[in-house]
C-alpha cells in the first residue's frame, strides 16, 4: 500500500476543494493502479485502431508507422484492449514488482 | 417603511425570499413546507419575481439543481420538510464543503413510521451533521428576519456556507402572526447582491467536486468544518446590522429571566414562547426559572451558551426528538458533551416531548422544571425521560 500522507494542508488547500486549473487531471498519473499491462504482438496486429477506439483512459495514441502505443503513465492495466482486439495480438501480462 | 401586518408566516417566509430576489428556486411539495414553495411559485408565475422556479420530480432533484444553480452564480432557495429533507439526504452534505451558499427554510415535522405530518424535530435533527448554518425561529418574525439573516451570511465571502432557517411546522408555518415585513428599499440595504468567490463559466472553467482522494480528503473536510466554526463571526455580524438597521437584535443564545434563576429550560424553536409563559407562572410563584433558547444550532455556540447558563444550578433540556437507543435526545447529548468535566457546570436533565404533534403546554414544562428539582437532590435511572407517554 502507498503512504497516504497529506500532499495539502487545511489552511491553503483550495477554496470549497475547486480545481481551478481546466484540464489539469492530465498530470494525474493513474499508471500505478496498473497490475498487469498490455503487451503488444506486431506480427498478429492488422492497424485497425479497435484498441485505441476502446481504451476508456485514451492512453493509446498513433505511432508514425500506423501502430498504437499505450502510453504507461495512464494505462490502468484493464485489460478492455486486450479483450476487443479481433486479432488476439494484445495479451496482458502481469506488472512485476 | 416597514409595515406591520397579520400575515401567514409561510407567506411571511416566501415574502422575505421575494424580497432578497432570488434567481433560482428549485423545490418538491411537501407538507407542512407548501405554502412556502406555492406563494413563491405564484409570485414567479405573475412576475412579482423574477426568478426560475423549477419544479422537479423530488427533493433528491431539488437539492441537486440548487447545487448547480448556486454554483453557476445564481442566488438559490429551497425548503423542505420531513421525508422530503431525508430524501435531499444525499446531496445535503455536498454544498457545504462545495461552499455553495444555498438557503433553505425547513417546517420542521416528525418522520415516518407511523405516517405524521405534525411537528416535531425528528426531521432537522436527523440532519443536524449536514455541514449548514442552522438557526431556529420561535415565531413567524424571526422566520421572516432569519430568513433574509440567512442570506446575508451565506452568501458573504468569508462564508460562501449553505444556511437553514428552521420553523416549526404547521405551529409557525400555517398560523397568522403579526410580523412586520420589510420594504425593498430597507432589504436593499442590508442584502447586497450574490458575489461569489468561483462560479461555473465555461470562459472560465473550473472544477467543483472533484474526487478527495484520502490524501486531501481529511483537509478538505476540516477545511470546511474551520470554515463553519469561523461563520459564527459573520452570523453575529450579520445581527447586529441588522439590529442597527432595523431595531431587532438576535443573539445565538436567548434568555429570559436567567440571571439569578436555579433552573433554566433550555428550548429551541416554538415552544420556546410557551416557555415564557411557563418562566413567569413558576416566577410569580417564587421558583427561580428561566429560559435559554437556542437559536443558532450549527455552529454550536459553545461559549455563549456557557456564559447564558453560569450560575444556574440545573439545566432542563427539552428535546423534540426521540432517537431510539442513543444515550439522551441530540440537544441533551450536545450539552452534555460541552459541560462534560467543566469546573462549576450546571446539572444537565434530558425531557423529549412535543413528538409528531403533541402539544407541549406550559404544564409539561412545569413538571419538567419540577422533576429538575427532585433530581438535583437525587438523581435518576435515566439519562433521559419522555415526557406525557403514557404507559397504559
Amino acid at each position: 500500500m502507498p503512504d497516504t500522507e497529506a500532499i495539502v494542508g487545511w489552511k491553503t488547500i483550495t477554496f470549497g476543494c475547486h480545481i481551478l486549473e481546466p484540464g489539469s487531471s492530465a498530470k494525474f498519473m493513474t499508471g500505478d493502479w496498473r497490475s498487469q499491462r498490455p503487451v503488444l504482438d506486431k506480427e498478429k496486429c492488422i492497424r485497425c485502431g479497435i484498441c485505441w477506439i476502446y481504451c476508456p483512459d485514451m492512453a493509446y495514441s498513433r505511432t508514425q508507422d500506423g501502430y498504437y502505443e499505450v502510453d504507461m503513465d495512464y494505462c490502468k492495466g484493464c485489460g478492455i484492449c486486450a479483450h476487443e482486439c479481433p486479432r488476439g495480438a494484445i495479451t496482458m501480462v502481469p506488472e512485476e514488482l | 417603511m416597514s409595515r406591520r401586518v397579520g400575515i401567514e408566516v409561510s407567506i411571511a417566509v416566501a415574502e422575505a425570499v421575494r424580497l432578497a430576489d432570488v434567481d433560482v428556486v428549485a423545490a418538491y411539495p411537501i407538507t407542512p413546507q407548501t405554502h412556502i414553495i406555492e406563494h413563491i411559485s405564484e409570485l414567479i408565475a405573475t412576475g412579482q419575481l423574477d426568478a426560475n422556479f423549477i419544479p422537479v420530480e423530488s427533493e433528491h432533484a431539488a437539492m441537486s439543481c440548487c447545487c448547480g444553480s448556486s454554483a453557476a452564480g445564481a442566488r438559490t432557495f429551497t425548503s423542505s420538510s420531513s421525508q422530503g429533507l431525508l430524501l435531499m439526504s444525499e446531496v445535503l452534505f455536498i454544498p457545504g464543503p462545495l461552499r455553495l451558499p444555498i438557503v433553505m427554510v425547513v417546517a420542521d415535522r416528525a418522520l415516518s413510521a407511523p405516517i405524521n405530518i405534525w411537528n416535531d424535530h425528528q426531521d432537522i435533527m436527523s440532519q443536524r451533521d449536514i455541514g449548514w448554518i442552522q438557526t431556529f425561529a420561535q415565531n413567524g418574525q424571526e422566520a421572516f428576519d432569519l430568513t433574509l439573516h440567512a442570506f446575508r451570511v451565506a452568501e458573504d465571502r468569508r462564508v460562501s456556507l449553505p444556511m437553514i432557517v428552521t420553523i416549526d411546522g404547521f405551529i409557525l408555518s400555517h398560523v397568522i402572526e403579526p410580523v412586520k415585513l420589510l420594504t425593498q428599499e430597507e432589504v436593499n440595504q442590508y442584502l447586497p447582491p450574490f458575489k461569489p468567490r468561483y462560479r461555473l463559466d465555461p470562459k472560465r472553467p473550473i472544477t467543483m467536486g472533484p474526487v478527495g482522494i484520502p490524501e486531501v480528503y481529511t483537509e478538505a473536510k476540516v477545511a470546511h468544518n474551520e470554515a463553519l466554526k469561523a461563520s459564527k463571526k459573520v452570523i453575529l455580524q450579520g445581527w447586529k446590522e441588522f439590529a442597527d438597521l432595523f431595531g431587532r437584535q438576535y443573539h445565538p443564545v436567548e434568555t429570559y429571566r436567567s440571571e439569578d434563576a436555579d433552573i433554566l429550560l433550555v428550548t429551541m424553536g416554538s415552544i420556546s414562547e410557551t416557555a415564557i409563559g411557563a418562566v413567569d407562572a413558576m416566577r410569580d410563584r417564587g421558583q427561580k426559572v428561566g429560559l435559554a433558547r437556542i437559536l443558532l444550532w450549527r455552529p454550536f455556540p459553545g461559549p455563549e451558551f456557557r456564559r447564558a447558563t453560569r450560575g444556574a444550578k440545573a439545566l432542563a433540556v427539552v428535546d423534540r426528538c426521540l432517537p431510539p437507543g442513543a444515550t439522551s435526545g441530540p440537544v441533551g447529548t450536545e450539552l452534555r458533551s460541552l459541560f462534560y468535566k467543566v469546573p462549576g457546570a450546571p446539572k444537565i436533565f434530558n425531557f423529549i416531548a412535543g413528538l409528531g404533534g403533541r402539544d407541549v403546554r406550559v404544564k409539561h414544562l412545569e413538571e419538567m422544571v419540577d422533576k429538575t428539582m427532585a433530581y438535583i437532590k437525587r438523581r435518576p435511572k435515566e439519562l433521559y425521560e419522555v415526557i406525557g407517554a403514557h404507559e397504559k
